[in-house]
């Protein structure tokens, strides 16, 4: 695995759906990048002001679980109030989340997606942290 | 990685991967397709996630790949699979996120000719009255009380609503309502999600298409459906919305430890499933059929409003501007049905996920005037290219648990379309073949483009050679509203 820097995204060819590589040092990292990889791929834009914050917690017994979770709260938001976020204050303590989020209305959003899906889910640790591949359907 | 050498030939049209290949499939893995659009087929992962789904609990007989597969996350796209009632397990995933997910054709008397002038108006009317595009709320703002009867009674519950007659509701796969559906298995998440995006489009590969009946092949099929060469049509394609969405994510994430309660082992955590007859399997059944019905009466709200449209437009400029209900079919759904199986009668759930059922003549399901003639088949191509309407054969019943193709089915990425094909681009370029384009996102546009598909006239081709359905007629597009 090469990345350039400590914590990232790219996207990953696949045929129907869209699947994203996520990597970073720590999990709470790992969950930020993969928030901001799929507002990346669904060309998701903040309004400048006025800011929100909004605070999430979410209990879970293994990280692939946590991953989709918040994922999935994070696509609800978008679809139900039209909010996103670009600031990520994540902490995990034992098996809980305490995510504090920081962000504003979404000003345009070009593509939607229904679901994170499980497929083949694994978040697996290499020598500078974690790394998963997330497949959403859309 | 599946190789040519791993599969075995059975004719031009079929192949198999047999049980064998992996010691933990239960059933072999059977192939539509010809040598060419196998080669397409390995391009991707598509095999190796039909080998997986061959590996779920209770599985019957085979599992179907049809020519348009692809990859898709745990079950592919393409595929078909039963598991034997009561103890056979229903998969959320092997069903899809956009639960009943399907296609609605509507047929006319209106002669192309007579109105292409009309048709930039018509696909601005279309636009207009439709809600289409990402996160698109519709006309209706449902209270939770009616939300339910939608879920329970699906186009019985737009017949009342004045969106639907009950030609069309006799024209809609199962009468558009399906029974056993429970609300009380629905989040109030979904709820919440599915008030406001009924009569909605949504994105994607959604869309509204004005056509032409380009060319008849089954004159009989074709008088009965009213379909007549050089008169328009519309096709309709989408889904349950954010609501099935929803109920999908609830149950897959239940189910996470539903599998390991049952002692289920799995290739692939997207697979996860729980026995039919399990209070969870019971709970998702009655939740999915709820998401189901949604689609149903979705798909009607939106023929109502093209009704309108063409109305509002077409209205003094020719005779009969009526669209007639020719059938709707859901290719995203698990049912409940009987099969003839190695002799004897089996009641199964059939999961198709990117597959239409397509049952042969002399089904009871069936409307008075297709019995004869076998279940409609609607087929969906990719903007720039033909859709088909196909009739369901006796030999679909022995071969593919009565099913065959949904659409032209992916070949290129959606990253590699980005990268290729610019939005705006594709649009002009469509425009200058004489096909009106309305669309929400010239991104989501260039990810549809028609190069990412597959030929459908040869995916058509692939299940008539193979006799798991018939052509009745070939459409040609002529105006598409996407989101």
């Amino acid at each position: 695995m090469h990345h350039t820097s400590p914590f990232g995204f790219r996207e990953i060819s696949h045929t129907a759906d869209w699947e994203l590589e996520v990597w970073a040092p720590d999990l709470e990292s790992l969950l930020e990048h993969a928030v901001r990889g799929m507002y990346h791929l669904t060309h998701l834009e903040l309004a400048p002001q006025p800011g929100l914050t909004r605070k999430l917690e979410i209990q879970f017994s293994e990280p692939e679980t946590l991953l989709i979770d918040f994922l999935t709260e994070l696509i609800y938001l978008t679809e139900s109030e039209k909010i996103g976020f670009d600031g990520f204050n994540l902490q995990i303590q034992g098996d809980r989340l305490i995510a504090i989020l920081s962000g504003s209305k979404i000003e345009s959003l070009a593509k939607e997606i229904k679901a994170a899906t499980y497929h083949n889910l694994e978040v697996r640790e290499y020598k500078d942290g974690l790394v998963a591949n997330i497949v959403f359907d859309v | 990685m599946v190789s040519l050498a791993d599969l075995k030939k059975i004719n031009r049209y079929e192949w198999e991967i047999p049980k064998s290949y992996r010691s933990d499939m239960r059933v072999p893995v059977r192939i539509f397709a010809t040598r060419q659009l196998l080669e397409q087929i390995k391009g991707d992962k598509s095999l190796e996630q039909a080998v997986n789904a061959a590996t779920l609990p209770g599985l019957v007989d085979r599992v179907v790949v049809m020519p348009d597969v692809h990859q898709g996350y745990g079950f592919p796209i393409g595929g078909v699979a039963a598991t034997q009632l009561p103890h056979g397990i229903i998969s959320p995933g092997a069903i899809g996120y956009d639960i009943n997910c399907g296609v609605r054709l509507l047929g006319s008397q209106i002669e192309y000719e007579a109105v292409k002038n009309n048709l930039p108006g018509l696909a601005d009317t279309l636009n207009r009255l439709c809600p289409s595009g990402v996160g698109k709320k519709g006309h209706l703002r449902l209270k939770i009380v009616e939300l339910e009867k939608v879920c329970r009674t699906g186009s019985r519950w737009a017949l009342n609503q004045g969106y639907a007659t009950e030609a069309d509701l006799r024209r809609t796969e199962e009468g558009g309502q399906l029974e056993g559906a429970d609300p009380t298995r629905v989040s109030k998440r979904a709820k919440d999600r599915g008030r406001s995006q009924l009569g909605t489009l949504g994105a994607g590969n959604h869309f509204i298409e004005v056509g032409i009946v380009d060319q008849v092949f089954h004159p009989q099929a074709a008088q009965v459906m009213g379909l007549i060469e050089g008169n328009l049509t519309v096709m309709i394609h989408c889904g349950s919305r954010g609501f099935g969405h929803q109920i999908c994510t609830d149950y897959v994430r239940d189910f996470q430890s539903a599998v390991n309660r049952y002692s289920i082992k799995l290739p692939d955590r997207e697979l996860v499933c729980a026995p039919l007859d399990s209070p969870e399997g019971e709970a998702y059944l009655a939740a999915m059929r709820c998401a189901a019905n949604y689609a149903f009466a979705n798909r009607q709200v939106l023929a109502h409003y093209a009704r309108m449209a063409f109305e509002e437009e077409l209205a003094g400029k020719v005779s009969n501007w009526h669209l007639h209900q020719v059938y709707d079919i859901a290719h995203n759904m698990g049912k409940i049905e009987s099969h003839k199986i190695g002799g004897r009668d089996v009641d199964v759930c059939v999961h198709r996920k990117g597959a239409t059922r397509a049952f042969g003549p002399g089904f009871q399901e069936l409307p008075e005037e297709y019995r004869q003639l076998g279940q409609p088949v609607l087929v969906p191509g990719s903007m720039g290219t033909a859709s088909w309407v196909l009739v369901g054969t006796e030999e679909s019943m022995m071969r593919s648990f009565g099913s065959t193709c949904h659409g032209a089915g992916r070949t290129m990425s959606r990253s590699k379309a980005k990268k290729s094909i610019w939005g705006e681009d594709l649009r002009k370029e469509l425009q200058s073949k004489g096909i009106q384009i309305r669309a929400g996102s010239m991104a989501g546009l260039a990810e549809e483009a028609p190069q990412a598909y597959k030929d459908v006239d040869a995916v058509v081709e692939t299940v008539q050679n193979a006799g798991i359905a018939s052509k009745v007629a070939r459409l040609r597009p002529v105006a598409v509203i996407k989101g």
